[in-house]
């Protein structure tokens, strides 16, 4: 069972912020989750190979050229903010 | 012409009875005139226009394919160029595509027209299309019942005769569901079969997409467009694209179909149960026999599906940063916080949800007891078909447990929306292909879909099921009252 504490580190991971007032119930409904998850706990699973991936195919690869035309204005027009090419966030190092 | 089948549009189109224009224009005013459903999320009258206008030359030219002209209505997660492409995500919302999707870009090739973008749960997750931030669809049949999902705007806009087909994408049953719920046939091609180039990913190693149409022939030449190797997509399989449609003839005489006794325990509605065992009679009845096999370790399957999607899912949602494209939040400190503020704004609680619990099996110290026992589980349910298909040539079940339930029945607890699922997940899991063909009504005159399951790379074999039962019976034919 996930604590409030557990909660409030896993939303920092993933970058979401979580008022106080909310997380109580996020707690409740993640933690009903994991009960219906933890029925296969049950499993014993000893000797089975995880399978990560519905083919056993092996990554193609290819001759390492460019391939791509440049298509900077046209993507960064879907940005946030952007100025000479950059896209803009706020200060990282002051 | 609303109620036309692709393969009918098709002739009537190359016989000049009626323009590629004439054809969009008959369906923008039945979307238009259908708003209620709230089954799209753009229509851009001025571009559908424009490429049934190119249609048309194409055709006086004699240079048309069997989908030249006809107007295809698309999830609102592939990407196509130009047009708006939400994924049903406030994250999203402002986001113009500025390419296209692999499917997108071969219905393009084949001369189809875009008709609109089909709304759906949010990012994929979810099975009543409650999910979506652009609000619910409606379920044509009756409007206090949702659509499925998560194409349950694809699935609207087929039942309503509002689209002549659409595609969809499934993760979890997102296109057989939705397909069960609102009578029309929908197809989950095997993983690898179709490009998820310029599909926004939810979790890649079970995405797939497909087409929900009005009959099998229908699925079957929209497959033959979708389908094929595309470099771009690292999953995707350089295998030959089968003439689908050339092979739907040729019936069930001799097939064996399995039918799997974990399919029809307690969890199915007896409403349900009835109509999908007339369906399988009505096979046997065309010559086919029945295998009864064992999945045992179908129960496992939702368990083993909510660790590993939404594991896929957080680590794919992570590039929803308020930096690169799509929403940004304000009022932001600094960098971390405009991250926290955008993905907290951005996305709804489902997806939030989800985040958290990937990010938790993910996280040093669960990841073997969650996310490794998953993948293991994994295997066993993939074994499981595997001797299943030992024993018989497709598998017919249920799509779902019950008819489409009504909005806001479940939406309160998550975990009782996810046993929806039971039966479509094992199929994602494993990796193979899944249809859904109407095959009655159940409780409120809501209908009620057969589902077969075929073995990898099986589509033709089971199209040709579907096409074999559509033959000798009309519930794909039948259209909600209000929307005829």
């Amino acid at each position: 069972m996930l604590s409030l504490d557990q909660i409030a580190k896993i939303a920092e991971l993933a970058r979401l912020e979580l008022p106080a007032a909310a997380a109580a119930a996020l707690q409740q409904e993640l933690n009903g989750i994991l009960a219906m998850v933890d029925r296969m706990q049950a499993v014993d699973t000893r000797g089975i190979e995880p399978m990560s991936h519905p083919q056993q195919a092996m990554q193609r690869l290819r001759e390492d050229e460019a391939r791509e035309p440049d298509l900077r204005e046209k993507y960064q027009h879907a940005a946030p903010a952007t100025e000479d090419g950059l896209y803009l966030v706020p200060k990282v190092i002051e | 012409m609303h109620d036309s089948t692709l393969a009918r549009l098709s002739g009537e189109l190359k016989a000049k009875k009626v323009s590629s224009v004439e054809v969009a224009r008959v369906f923008l005013d039945r979307i238009a005139n259908a708003k209620a459903l709230n089954a799209f999320i753009t229509v851009d009258e001025e571009k559908t226009l424009a490429q049934a206008k190119a249609a048309d030359a194409r055709i006086a030219k004699g240079d048309a394919t069997p989908l030249t002209g006809i107007p295809i209505a698309h999830k609102d997660l592939f990407c196509a160029d130009g047009w708006r492409t939400t994924c049903g995500s406030k994250i999203l919302e402002n986001f113009v595509a500025p390419y296209d999707a692999h499917v997108i870009a071969q219905y393009n090739r084949a001369g189809a027209v875009i008709l609109g973008k089909t709304n759906m749960d949010e990012f994929a997750m979810g099975s009543s299309n409650e999910n979506s931030h652009f609000g619910p669809v409606k379920n044509p049949w009756d409007h206090s019942a949702v659509p499925g999902g998560s194409s349950g705007g694809s699935a609207a806009a087929v039942a309503a005769r509002i689209a002549p087909a659409a595609t969809g994408t499934d993760t979890g049953g997102s296109i057989r569901q939705p397909a069960s719920f609102t009578g029309v046939s929908g197809l989950r091609p095997t993983y690898g079969r179709v490009s998820r180039y310029g599909m926004v990913a939810f979790a890649s190693s079970l995405d797939q997409g497909g087409a929900l149409a009005k009959t099998a022939e229908d699925l079957a030449m929209m497959l033959e467009v979708m389908a094929g190797f595309d470099a771009r997509d690292s999953t995707c399989m350089d295998r030959p694209v089968e003439k689908y449609t050339a092979l739907l003839a040729g019936g069930v005489q001799g097939l064996r179909i399995g039918v799997p006794r974990e399919y029809f325990g307690k969890d199915l509605a007896p409403d349900v149960a009835a109509p999908i065992r007339a369906a399988i009679e009505e096979l046997v009845k065309r010559g086919a026999k029945t295998v009864e096999v064992s999945l045992p370790n179908q129960h496992l399957s939702v368990p083993a599906y909510y660790v590993i999607a939404p594991a896929e899912a957080s680590s794919n949602l992570s590039r929803y940063d308020g930096a690169r494209y799509g929403f940004r939040a304000e009022g932001y400190r600094d960098l971390a916080d405009m991250y926290r503020k955008t993905r907290a704004q951005g996305f709804g609680p489902e997806v939030k949800r989800r985040i958290m619990i990937g990010t938790y099996v993910l996280s040093h110290g669960y990841y073997d007891a969650y996310y490794l026992q998953a993948q293991k589980i994994r295997r066993l349910i993939a074994r499981d078909f595997a001797d299943a298909f030992r024993q018989c040539d497709v598998i017919a079940g249920p799509a779902a447990p019950s008819v489409a339930f009504d909005l806001g029945s479940k939406d309160k607890d998550p975990v009782q929306m996810y046993l929806e699922d039971l039966y479509t997940i094992p199929v994602n899991l494993a990796g193979l292909p899944g249809l859904s063909i109407p095959c009655g009504f159940g409780a409120k005159g809501r209908p009620v879909g057969l589902q077969v399951i075929g073995d990898y790379w099986s589509e033709a074999l089971m199209l040709r099921v579907a096409h074999a039962y559509q033959q000798g019976t009309d519930w794909h034919t039948r259209v909600p009252k209000e929307h005829a």
